[in-house]
């Protein structure tokens, strides 16, 4: 029985764009969604500028029952939003409300990076402060609770099948595509939902900015501000969004005739343990290296086999490091490298939902053959240079692009990495 | 205030959580809550806020247990309304 995944459907919510069609019109264009935000100025944040997706409400309004639209925080709207258009994308219908039927054979894993902060700032810390513990009602636990965010999507589509959340920071959203693609692999699930949440809250960034790792040089240029692979970075750009693939087998895509975007052919997850340079908020770079090397060995592909790579690079000083670790793994010196892009240049940093939207934008670069540009890079920092020729500065064509690989890094000195092919049955 | 107009606020605050429209459509004070307006139990506590809210009272726990019908919320709401 075959164990490929293929993707059979796509599903976003970012800074730049709410829904597929408006965010790869963005990504083609090489359009930022950063903008100025101006809770985090009133609390006095050195970075006042963040990537909010827009036009949420409305379509929130236009697809969920009342009830529904009362018990979801933050990173629930933007997951369910999401989650909506990559199963109508795969041509699933959605499930009556009130029928009792269950689909037993598909699940989600919905990581999220941070969770519910939104809820506990706004509610659960006020009223518990006031003395108004009952007046907290009954929707805090399930907003809170780590698993809230698939165990919503779970009430949406009927879901039968393992349904989890995934949390590890910064690679989350990777991970939980990676992890969707062993549970099918096992034969376990048919079709996994998976991908990652993060509200766009300022109480979620605000320990980032008392860290120092947000960019506080362009807050009067908020689209300048994602400055990922150039000396003025100065930090990363705090985001917010969601990112979603339906991940199924090849042989039930197959069978029911599914539209397929893309086959995840390998997948690679590990920790660099905090040593050999690594620690709670840098990658041990070995384990970089080890764990792109087991993506593309899961992958059976060599080195020679990538065409393009869609970098963590969050803009702050470990960027020109994950560049090493890439020319490591992949076996590249200067001026080898494949054609390299950072979404992250468009929507900054969506913590636990920036692996899967931007697995989201590797799959349609893949598909459409295209790579993005890399925006605000036009002064390559000096130790990136050396490879400065493999950047993507401007959308470039790309019709044969077969193989790209999106990895995650994160806090805790996680990593997941990615490996997409190009679908030709 | 009129008891019609507290069983206007009690349906008003019920509406958003009813899953069974019909059940609605025909809302009376003999209306069950829970078993005809298949209201989700967990979701009462969200209810007596907003009854708080809506018409100024203050609701004990223990009043909430007896409240099964959309005429017992109109009635003890009625009640706190002196």
């Amino acid at each position: 029985m075959s164990r490929r995944v293929v993707v059979t459907g796509l599903g976003v919510v970012a800074p730049n764009g709410t829904g597929v069609p408006d965010f790869e019109a963005s990504l083609r264009l090489g359009r930022s969604g950063i903008r100025h935000v101006e809770a985090m100025a009133e609390a006095k944040f050195a970075c006042t500028v963040a990537g909010v997706p827009q036009g949420v409400d409305a379509l929130v309004e236009q697809e969920f029952d009342e009830d529904e639209r009362l018990v979801m925080n933050g990173s629930h709207r933007f997951a369910s939003l999401a989650c909506l258009e990559a199963w109508k994308a795969a041509g699933l219908e959605r499930p009556a409300r009130d029928s009792e039927e269950v689909d037993w054979d598909t699940g989600a894993i919905i990581g999220t990076g941070i969770g519910g902060m939104d809820t506990t700032a706004e509610k659960v810390v006020p009223l518990t402060n006031a003395g108004k513990v009952r007046r907290i009602g009954s929707t805090s636990v399930e907003q809170v609770m780590a698993s809230g965010v698939s165990a919503r999507i779970s009430g949406q589509f009927a879901l039968g099948n393992q349904v989890t959340t995934n949390s590890s920071a910064c690679s989350t959203g990777t991970e939980a595509i990676a992890m969707g693609t062993e549970r099918i692999r096992s034969g376990a699930a048919k079709r996994m939902l998976c991908g990652g949440s993060e509200a766009a809250t300022h109480y979620i960034w605000a320990g980032f900015d008392a860290m120092r790792v947000l960019n506080r040089r362009s807050n009067d240029a908020p689209e300048k501000a994602s400055r990922p692979l150039s000396a003025s970075a100065g930090g990363f750009v705090p985001g917010a969004g969601a990112g979603v693939v339906m991940l199924e087998s090849e042989e039930s895509a197959l069978d029911r005739g599914a539209k397929i975007y893309a086959e995840v052919a390998g997948q690679g997850i590990n920790c660099g343990g905090h040593r050999m340079g690594g620690s709670m908020t840098a990658p041990n770079p070995e384990s970089v290296r080890r764990c792109i090397d087991a993506a593309l060995a899961d992958a059976g592909l060599l080195a020679a086999d990538v065409d393009v790579i869609n970098g963590h690079l969050t803009a702050t000083g470990a960027d020109p490091r994950e560049i090493g670790s890439w020319a490591a793994a992949l076996g590249r010196g200067p001026g080898e490298l494949p054609l390299i892009t950072a979404t992250k240049s468009m929507i900054g940093h969506t913590l636990g939902a920036a692996g899967a939207i931007e697995s989201v934008a590797s799959i349609l670069m893949l598909k459409g053959g295209y790579v993005h540009p890399s925006i605000n890079c036009e002064d390559v920092h000096p130790e990136i240079e050396p490879h400065a020729s493999s950047i993507s500065h401007e959308l470039r064509e790309f019709e044969d692009m077969k193989v790209i690989v999106k990895a995650g890094f994160g806090f805790g000195d996680v990593n997941a990495c990615l490996v997409f092919r190009k679908w030709e049955g | 205030m009129e008891q019609s107009q507290v069983m206007e606020g009690v349906v008003k605050i019920l509406t958003p959580w009813v899953k069974n429209d019909e059940a609605l459509q025909a809302v009376s004070l003999e209306t069950n809550i829970l078993d005809d307006l298949k209201v989700n139990s967990a979701r009462l506590v969200d209810v007596v806020i907003a009854f708080e809210d809506e018409f100024d009272i203050e609701i004990d726990d223990e009043d909430v247990d007896t409240v099964n019908t959309v005429g017992d919320a109109v009635q003890l709401i009625s009640s706190k309304l002196g």
